[in-house]
Formats: structure tokens, C-alpha cells, sequence
């Protein structure tokens, strides 16, 4: 079956034609490539009736076109607002357009044991390594992932060793700044984190209002027993930029991922992050937020697969729309044969803000195991004409009680983001974010 | 400083308050009695601006000015005080926070200045000393978690922070034990002060033991039937709401 031949489509086959594309000559690598490209070609975007899919609709997109890069990206100048600074002392790795910027890098002075290259450095270099991340497909690929696999020129290639534990946080940056044409990137990125290996990662998205592209980010997380990985991801994208996340993440016996999620900006932000624990003991804990406005749209899926003996996984989000914004939530807890013992949990609430708003949560348990514990739940509501009320009564204005209480209602989430700076610029972020008047 | 004149209040489709007349000067602390249903919290949350609470005919001017026509928040940066009957929770909200941001919204709204934290602080300090309010309550989200008594508490300590020239007590006493009713009583006294007037709404006859009224009012049916002094609720306590019914000339029984 073939899917139409949309303009969206169209353009993507004409990007996989450019020569650049990094390792290409590798007979591996060229084969992977178009095979994803077949792949992409037939199956075309994700469709609603994929149940990820199901409440973001990919219609307007399939009609747009997309330049294969943007020629400019690495000279561009970047505002140094949109680099800003998360903790003193950190390593920071800055992609602009999807194009590796050295210049605004400090990835050399990583401490010894962790060691990161740019994929399209590491495909020059050294490219046996990334055959099995690269050359493979897998069953769980959609569309968008079936792009990547294609098309992915860049990215971050990440090793920390066994035993070894990064004090600095790493910063990782996407800045998308307005081109010539709408451009798309795909970044593959991978992460390994060795046996008690620790590490902390922020992924800032920043970029200009007004500038429209599409960035594709598919990740793989790998966390060796008893390794630990705090990922913070801030996203503040600009108002027309489009982003397409996947991450995969395994842990092994007492691996730890703490995970927290700030989704601000961008016109559709869709994150998709598939949890696989394991190993025994491996816990996963998740908080995150978006707060959306105008015609923003995000969509956050958390798939969390318990294999592992007593693993345990805890999630909290919180979702705010206000105008005509969409959030969808949609958090499944799957509990295997064989993970006797596991803790899953799943909370969601959100706030509608506007009677043209929508969110939609769905938590979903599927349970194959006895001996297990599943709890979820989710609500949509609005703030409290109560406390609206008793607010106002001390001499708060309507506005300011409002966005008082959508940030209080937030700022649960923002607990435990490591060092404490970095949740202070959350926070900071968060109330900037809150509309300044609320109809 | 409060005038109300035939005041009819409509909740929800239904007329709750019929043509209530009240005046209050500074200095004065009025209490408004009667049975359940008789609107007493109707009264407090209609001069406060409840949402919700139509008057349909009468007036109320507080400093000569249309209380009515006033955004809630512009009530309360005029001097009105409503302490609640039932003080609501707000996890995620500091108390500390929260009530810098009233008053600060206060003074601004008056074209004063704002405090800045170390002002703030110092001003707390005083009233946390004056009130005896407990120091740890501060630190912790408004009323979350926060015993009965605990909130009533908090509601007076509002109070002595806010500074209202007009505060109205609805209903403080319900739910305290005999200690907490002392300590709040002890606190709203401490308050008592010639430029500002209370309407004290209660049920009981009680806590008018430890603050003792100017006048005593007596809310029936959306009115007030009986007015007189401390000695008015001593009787209501001794005779019950059915011998002001009784007493109530025929047309205010309609």
C-alpha cells in the first residue's frame, strides 16, 4: 500500500537525494537508508487512527514542504538570550537548525569517562559502533522514526563509562532560527551510561517566533545497572516551529531516570517516551507540565513497560490550555509476565482555561502480571471559583489570582529538578509563560 | 461608613435577603444574629462580591461609594474584610507569598508603594508576635492541612496584616472549641479600634461573650427584625429565634 504522494512527503524524498548526507558510502548505512525511505514512502505520516496518534492530526502538515537543510545554520548568529545559562558549570552542546555549532560547544571539557561526538563526527570516524543503532528497523517504527532512519544528519553520541559519575551537568541545546525556507532536520542521538555511571542531562528548545521548521529527534537512552540519568527537558520553541521527539529508554538492573518536562513553546510539540524497565529495581519517575495558548498544540506520551522485578514507575503532569490550545496526555503503564513486585503510577490534571480549549488525557494500565501494583488517574477541570474568589477578597486582581493558581498548579511538577538553579529558571520560565490576561 | 438600605439579594434564582437595612459607623462592632437560612452569610459574601450574589433593589454605599458596583478586589482594597465561614485550601501557594501579594495589591490599588521582602518580613514578624500566630503556619500552602481552628486563626491574622476598616466575621466561631474561640476572640479585640467597624455574624450567642457587640441584629427571614444592645443576644439566647418570630411585626413575618 502505497500512501499519497502528499507535498510533505514529496519533499522528503527530495532531501534524501542530496549527496551530504553524512557516512554515506557506507554500504550499511546507504542500504538502512533506503530502506527507511521505502518504508516512509508507503506507510507516509502517522495517521489518527494509530492510537498515539489518535488526537494530533498530521492533515495541515502533510501538505507543506520542507527544505532538506538550511545551508546558513552554521554561521548564523544566536542571541544570547537562547543560550542561557542552566548552572555555572556546565558543558554545553548547541545544535542550530540541526547543524552542530563547535563554536558555541564546550563539549571537550567533559571529564574523563564520558565521551561525546556529533553523529555526523562519529560516522566519519568511527561508524562500526553505530551499525546496530542505525542499521536496524524496528517494529515500533512509525512514520516519523522511518524519517530519521533516512534522513538523520546529526546528533549526539554520548558515552559515560562504568563507574563513572559527571558533576556538570550537560546541556544540551536546539536553537531553530528563521531560514530562507521552512527547513527540516532529523537528529539520532544515543546515550549510554555504564554500570553506576551518573549524569545529568538538560535539553533546552529555544528559537525565534515566527520561524517555521520541523525538527525530528528520535533518542535512545541506555542505562546500564545501577547507572542513574536525570534528564530535564524546557522547551520555550518558537511560536511556528514543529517538533517531532521519540526517546527510548532501557534500564537495567537499579538503573535510575528521573525525568522532568517543561513544554512551553513551538506550534506542535509532540514528545513520545517509551520506558523499557528491565531490570530488577530499575525505577523510572516522570513530572512534567505544558502550559499552551493560541492555536499550540502538545502531546505527550509516556509508555512505560515494566519487565523487571520490582521496578517501579511514578509519573505527575500537569497540562494548562488556554485560547484554542490542545494538549494530549496519554500515559500506559504495561506490566509484563515475569515483573512481579512492580509499582506503576500514572497522575494527570489539567486546567482548561478557555472554552475553546481541549486537552485530552488518557492513562491506560495493561497488566500481564500478577503480584503487581497499578494505580492512574486523570482529570480536566477549571480553577476554582472558590478560591478565585477568596483570593480576590484579600485585594488580588482576577489576573494575577489567576495566574497565581495555574503556576501553584504547575509548580508540582518542578520539584526535584537538580541543581537548584535550574529550577528556579523552570520557574521563571512558567510564570513568563502564563497569560497575562485570561478572558 | 456602611450604609445599607432595603438590600435584596437574589442566589441562584432565589431571593435570599427581602429588603435589609443596616448602618454601621467606625469604631462600632455590630453583630448580626439569626436562625439557619435566615441569610446572614448571604449578607457577608454580597459585601464582599461574591460571584453569584444579585442584589436586585436597594443600595449599599461604604465611605459614601457604591459598594455594589466594586470588583471584589476594589472592595477589598477600599477596607472591606470578609473572613470566611469555610476558608479555603490552595495547595501550592505559600502563605507568606500569598499574603504579600494581597497586601502589596492593597497598597498599590490605593497608589501607595509596594513592600519589598525585608519590609514585609519585619511587618509579619510584628504581627506574628501581636496575633500569637503560630510562625510555622506561614511557611506552609494557604490552609492546606490546616485544623478548623488553625484557619480561623488565619483568618484573623489576615485580618491584623490587611488592616480593613470594615471587617466582617462570618460565622468564626463555627467549629472552634472553647480555647480556639478565646484566642480568636482575643485576636479580634486586639483589633477593635475607633476607625474601623465589625459585623460580627453568628449563630450563637457565645462568642458575643468574649466580643461584646455595640448592637445586636436579628436576621429572619431576609431582615433584620430586632435590633438592640449586648443584652438583646442574652435574651435571644435564653428565649430562641422563635420568640424574635413571635415579637416580628406581621409584615416581616410575610
Amino acid at each position: 500500500m502505497n500512501a499519497a504522494l502528499t507535498p510533505f512527503v514529496e519533499s522528503m524524498q527530495d532531501a534524501a537525494l542530496a549527496p551530504r548526507l553524512p557516512g554515506s558510502g557506507l554500504a550499511w548505512l546507504d542500504s538502512a537508508r533506503a530502506t527507511a525511505l521505502q518504508a516512509f514512502v508507503q506507510r507516509g505520516l502517522p495517521e489518527v487512527r494509530n492510537e498515539l496518534w489518535k488526537y494530533t492530526t498530521l492533515r495541515a502538515l502533510s501538505q507543506r514542504r520542507f527544505a532538506a537543510h538550511d545551508a546558513e545554520a552554521a554561521m548564523r548568529m544566536v542571541p544570547p538570550s537562547m543560550l542561557p545559562a542552566v548552572a555555572g558549570d556546565a558543558v554545553r552542546v548547541v545544535f542550530v537548525n540541526g547543524v552542530f555549532r563547535p563554536d558555541l560547544s564546550t563539549s571537550d571539557r567533559l571529564p574523563e569517562g564520558a565521551r561525546l561526538q556529533p553523529l555526523s563526527q562519529a560516522l566519519r570516524e568511527q561508524p562500526e559502533p553505530l551499525r546496530f543503532l542505525l542499521g536496524a528497523q524496528d517494529s515500533e517504527d512509525d512514520g516519523f522514526t522511518l524519517l530519521n532512519r533516512a534522513l538523520a544528519t546529526e546528533g549526539v553520541i554520548l558515552r559515560v563509562e562504568a563507574g563513572t559519575k559527571v558533576a556538570a551537568p550537560l546541556h544540551i541545546v536546539h536553537v531553530g532560527l528563521a531560514g530562507e525556507r521552512e527547513a527540516a532536520w532529523h537528529l539520532r542521538s544515543l546515550i549510554e551510561l555504564g554500570e553506576d555511571a551518573s549524569l545529568d542531562i538538560v535539553e533546552h528548545h529555544v528559537g525565534e517566533s515566527g520561524a517555521g521548521h520541523l525538527a525530528n529527534l528520535v533518542r535512545d537512552i541506555n542505562l546500564r545497572d545501577e547507572a542513574r540519568l536525570g534528564w530535564t527537558v524546557v522547551q520555550t520553541a518558537g511560536t511556528e516551529a514543529i517538533l517531532l521527539r521519540r526517546c527510548d529508554c532501557r534500564l537495567g538492573d537499579a538503573a535510575t531516570l528521573d525525568f522532568h518536562a517543561l513544554e512551553l513553546g513551538g506550534k506542535l510539540a509532540r514528545h513520545e517516551v517509551r520506558v523499557d524497565l528491565a531490570g530488577a529495581r530499575a525505577r523510572f519517575s516522570s513530572r512534567g507540565a505544558f502550559v499552551l495558548h493560541g492555536r499550540q498544540h502538545a502531546d505527550t506520551e509516556i509508555l512505560v513497560t515494566h519487565r523487571g522485578r520490582d521496578t517501579v514507575s511514578d509519573s505527575l503532569w500537569r497540562g494548562v490550555a488556554d485560547g484554542r490550545g490542545r494538549g494530549v496526555v496519554h500515559g500506559r503503564i504495561m506490566m509484563q509476565p515475569g515483573a512481579d513486585g512492580a509499582e506503576g503510577g500514572f497522575y494527570n490534571k489539567n486546567l482548561l482555561l478557555s472554552p475553546d480549549a481541549e486537552i485530552d488525557t488518557r492513562p491506560a494500565l495493561e497488566i500481564y502480571a500478577d503480584e503487581v501494583k497499578a494505580n492512574h488517574g486523570a482529570t480536566v477541570g477549571q480553577l476554582d471559583e472558590n478560591v478565585l474568589f477568596y483570593l480576590r477578597s484579600r485585594g488580588i486582581p482576577l489576573d494575577m489570582a489567576r495566574r497565581l493558581l495555574v503556576r501553584a498548579f504547575c509548580a508540582v511538577t518542578l520539584d526535584g529538578i537538580e541543581p537548584p538553579a535550574l529550577r528556579e529558571h523552570c520557574g521563571a520560565l512558567l510564570a513568563a509563560q502564563l497569560p497575562e490576561s485570561m478572558a | 461608613m456602611l450604609k445599607i438600605e432595603n438590600l435584596h439579594v437574589r442566589v441562584a434564582g432565589k431571593e435570599i435577603l427581602k429588603g435589609l437595612s443596616l448602618e454601621a459607623k467606625a469604631g462600632e462592632v455590630h453583630a448580626i444574629m439569626g436562625p439557619n437560612g435566615a441569610g446572614k452569610s448571604t449578607l457577608g459574601n454580597v459585601l464582599a462580591g461574591r460571584p453569584g450574589y444579585e442584589a436586585t433593589q436597594g443600595t449599599v454605599t461604604f465611605d459614601g461609594r457604591n459598594l455594589l458596583e466594586m470588583e471584589p478586589e476594589a472592595r477589598a482594597a477600599a477596607g472591606v474584610f470578609l473572613a470566611f465561614q469555610y476558608p479555603v485550601e490552595i495547595p501550592g501557594v505559600n502563605n507568606t507569598y500569598f499574603l504579600r501579594a494581597a497586601l502589596n495589591a492593597q497598597r498599590k490599588a490605593r497608589g501607595g508603594s509596594e513592600l519589598d521582602s525585608m519590609q514585609f518580613l519585619k511587618l509579619v514578624r510584628e504581627k506574628v508576635r501581636e496575633m500569637g500566630m503560630t510562625p510555622e503556619l506561614l511557611n506552609r500552602a494557604v490552609n492546606e492541612g490546616f485544623s478548623g481552628g488553625e484557619k480561623k486563626r488565619n483568618e484573623v491574622f489576615q485580618m491584623a496584616l490587611l488592616e480593613p476598616r470594615l471587617a466582617i466575621l462570618d460565622e468564626t466561631d463555627s467549629g472552634l472549641d472553647i480555647d480556639a474561640l478565646k484566642q480568636v476572640a482575643a485576636g479580634v479585640n486586639s483589633l477593635r479600634s475607633p476607625e474601623r467597624a465589625f459585623l460580627v455574624i453568628t449563630h450563637y450567642q457565645r462568642l458575643l461573650d468574649y466580643i461584646v457587640p455595640d448592637f445586636v441584629h436579628v436576621l429572619a427571614d431576609g431582615r433584620i427584625v430586632e435590633s438592640g444592645d449586648a443584652q438583646l443576644a442574652r435574651e435571644l439566647e435564653a428565649h430562641g429565634y422563635a420568640w424574635v418570630r413571635e415579637r416580628a411585626p406581621a409584615e416581616a413575618r410575610a
